[in-house]
């Protein structure tokens, strides 16, 4: 198949999947994309992770472990997809530990109080929800199951954020003030996690051309902050950036400018929780090593007796 | 009373294990295993749940929340076993496999109760507990007879955890009346088959059974290791800072 024909069948809507021809460039792109997600759900289990242990009551202790362990399965089926590409979950998780692969860099930020269990799930999965509906569309076939199953979750994980968040915005003083200070914290790492401007990512490009994104940074950035100004509403908490306003002609909310000298800082490794995140993850996979290998050797024998 | 008691213990030792297996997650060797212990780690709190549910019936005044978090040390009653810190893998393993084992024959008998909440409870964990002693046996088998270092570490797992292994089987005076009237179980009864079990995993993973030696006791009277007032007082603190807030 030549790149024409590959583009005919992107523009017609057809999906790419893991034996068909694509170029070189839309592969490394998909791993790049796709292994930062998948990095992104794993890391993402640390700040929520968290508070499993210290969980305020059991109903809500089972739903949060209920939710990373959500996490780690969305972690699975993405290291899966990624693996159809011609790339190992070992490489993978090396790259992450070498720092040539990313992650959101919404999880370099801490989880300071209980509140930011409702902060996360509401803000942090409600903006991941607005980009992975969009990417149910994306042209590459095991990406997008991936994401239909995914979204079904997330849509759970994000209801449950917000119920956290309402319950302490109706409660005790002290718990509206642990909201709304969640909130103050979140918000702007939130909106941050739709990345650069349009005009600023050097990616988008080729990403919309072959489908793999089908909208650009600021166009879902704009529908996250539209869905989210009202829910803050009716929970009575205030959304900490003064510029926020409607705009009636373009029929979309206006809002600040992101701080986005600490947005390349936290992308460029130094963010609050960077090195704890990454160090965490290595120790585990340290840690685990001598399992690893035991299992490993547990099956050769096993296979080696059959064989004899 | 007896049977507040009685359930109640139940409920702890699912509530106590359940809080260290959650310590694991994000933590797993593997991704499948950090998957598999949080599937453990939820079924256990349920099981708690549940248990907590009928004992908070039975004393008709405080909930399950109360129970779970506004008691001190010296009111838990769980088995000293699943307080115990996570260790490594192989030692949180050596302590499912010889719990699970345990929870296994123990439900086993319990699904038999004359008590229709005890007896549904009961069968309800049996299925979960299955499974948890079929995963936790199947790491004993590969960590054991892995490499050389996994079988050594687990041996010494094994060497360090059995001290506990004890109170699964002690008789106080709450668990003789409720198993002589048809509402519980007989725990000497069950050591038989805990044995078997115990023994060909054993074989099967290439490692040697410990002597019986030096058996700790005590948790049925609210005795612990020192151990558990840490677990506790992370796993309290929210309800303990805001008593007036609900979540």
């Amino acid at each position: 198949m030549s790149k024409e024909k590959f583009q005919e069948k992107i523009d017609a809507e057809k999906k790419i999947e893991p034996k068909d021809w694509m170029p070189e460039a839309y592969r490394k792109h998909l791993i790049r994309q796709i292994s930062q997600h998948a990095h992104s759900e794993i890391i993402g289990m640390q700040p929520e992770g968290n508070w499993i242990s210290r969980a305020p009551s059991l109903r809500a202790k089972m739903i949060l472990l209920a939710k990373v362990q959500d996490e780690a399965g969305h972690g699975l089926y993405l290291y899966s997809a990624c693996e159809t590409l011609g790339i190992s979950r070992q490489e993978l998780i090396q790259q992450l530990h070498e720092g040539k692969a990313k992650y959101s860099s919404i999880f370099n930020y801490p989880t300071l109080s209980w509140a930011d269990m409702g902060a996360v799930g509401w803000l942090v999965d409600g903006a991941a929800i607005v980009n992975q509906v969009s990417l149910q569309r994306t042209s590459y076939g095991p990406y997008s199951r991936g994401m239909v199953k995914i979204c079904k979750e997330e849509s759970f994980h994000q209801r449950q954020g917000y119920e956290i968040m309402s319950e302490m915005a109706n409660g005790t003083p002290e718990q509206k003030e642990m909201a709304q200070d969640a909130l103050n914290r979140f918000w702007w790492p939130s909106i941050m996690m739709f990345g650069p401007h349009d005009g600023d990512s050097p990616r988008t490009g080729n990403a919309m051309k072959w489908k793999i994104k089908r909208q650009t940074n600021d166009e879902l950035r704009q529908s996250f902050i539209d869905k989210t100004v009202h829910q803050a509403e009716i929970i009575g908490l205030t959304i900490p950036d003064p510029d926020l306003k409607w705009n009636e002609e373009r029929g979309h909310y206006d809002f600040g400018e992101m701080d986005w000298d600490e947005f390349w800082d936290v992308v460029n490794g130094n963010g609050p929780c960077n090195k704890q995140r990454l160090d965490h993850h290595k120790k585990a996979h340290d840690d685990g090593k001598w399992v690893r290998k035991a299992a490993k050797a547990y099956s050769d024998k096993q296979k080696n007796l059959v064989k004899n | 009373m007896s049977l507040l008691d009685y359930t109640l213990r139940i409920a702890d030792s699912s509530l106590i294990s359940a809080q260290r297996l959650s310590e694991w997650c994000s933590k797993g060797p593997t991704l499948e295993e950090d998957i598999a212990i949080s599937n453990i780690s939820l079924d256990l709190f349920g099981q708690a749940n549940g248990f907590l549910e009928y004992v908070s019936e039975l004393d008709g005044n405080k909930t399950v929340d109360d129970f779970a978090f506004k008691r001190n040390e010296r009111e838990f009653f769980n088995f000293k076993i699943t307080e115990q810190p996570n260790g490594h893998f192989g030692d949180t393993i050596v302590k499912l496999f010889l719990t699970s084992a345990f929870n296994f024959l123990f439900y086993t008998k319990l699904s038999g109760s004359k008590n229709e909440k005890l007896s549904a409870l009961a069968a309800k964990s049996l299925k979960e507990v299955k499974y948890h002693l079929k995963h936790s046996r199947s790491w004993m088998v590969r960590l054991g007879d892995g490499t050389e270092e996994s079988n050594k570490k687990i041996q010494e797992s094994l060497n360090s955890l059995w001290q506990f292994t004890g109170e699964f089987f002690e008789m106080d005076k709450v668990d003789t009346e409720i198993s002589k009237s048809g509402l519980g179980v007989n725990n000497l009864s069950i050591k038989e088959d805990w044995n078997k079990i115990i023994n060909t995993t054993l074989s099967e993973s290439k490692l040697i059974r410990p002597k019986d030696g030096y058996m700790q006791t005590g948790s049925k009277r609210g005795i612990h290791t020192e151990h558990l007032g840490h677990l506790l007082s992370e796993m309290q603190y929210l309800p303990r800072a805001y008593p007036d807030a609900k979540w």
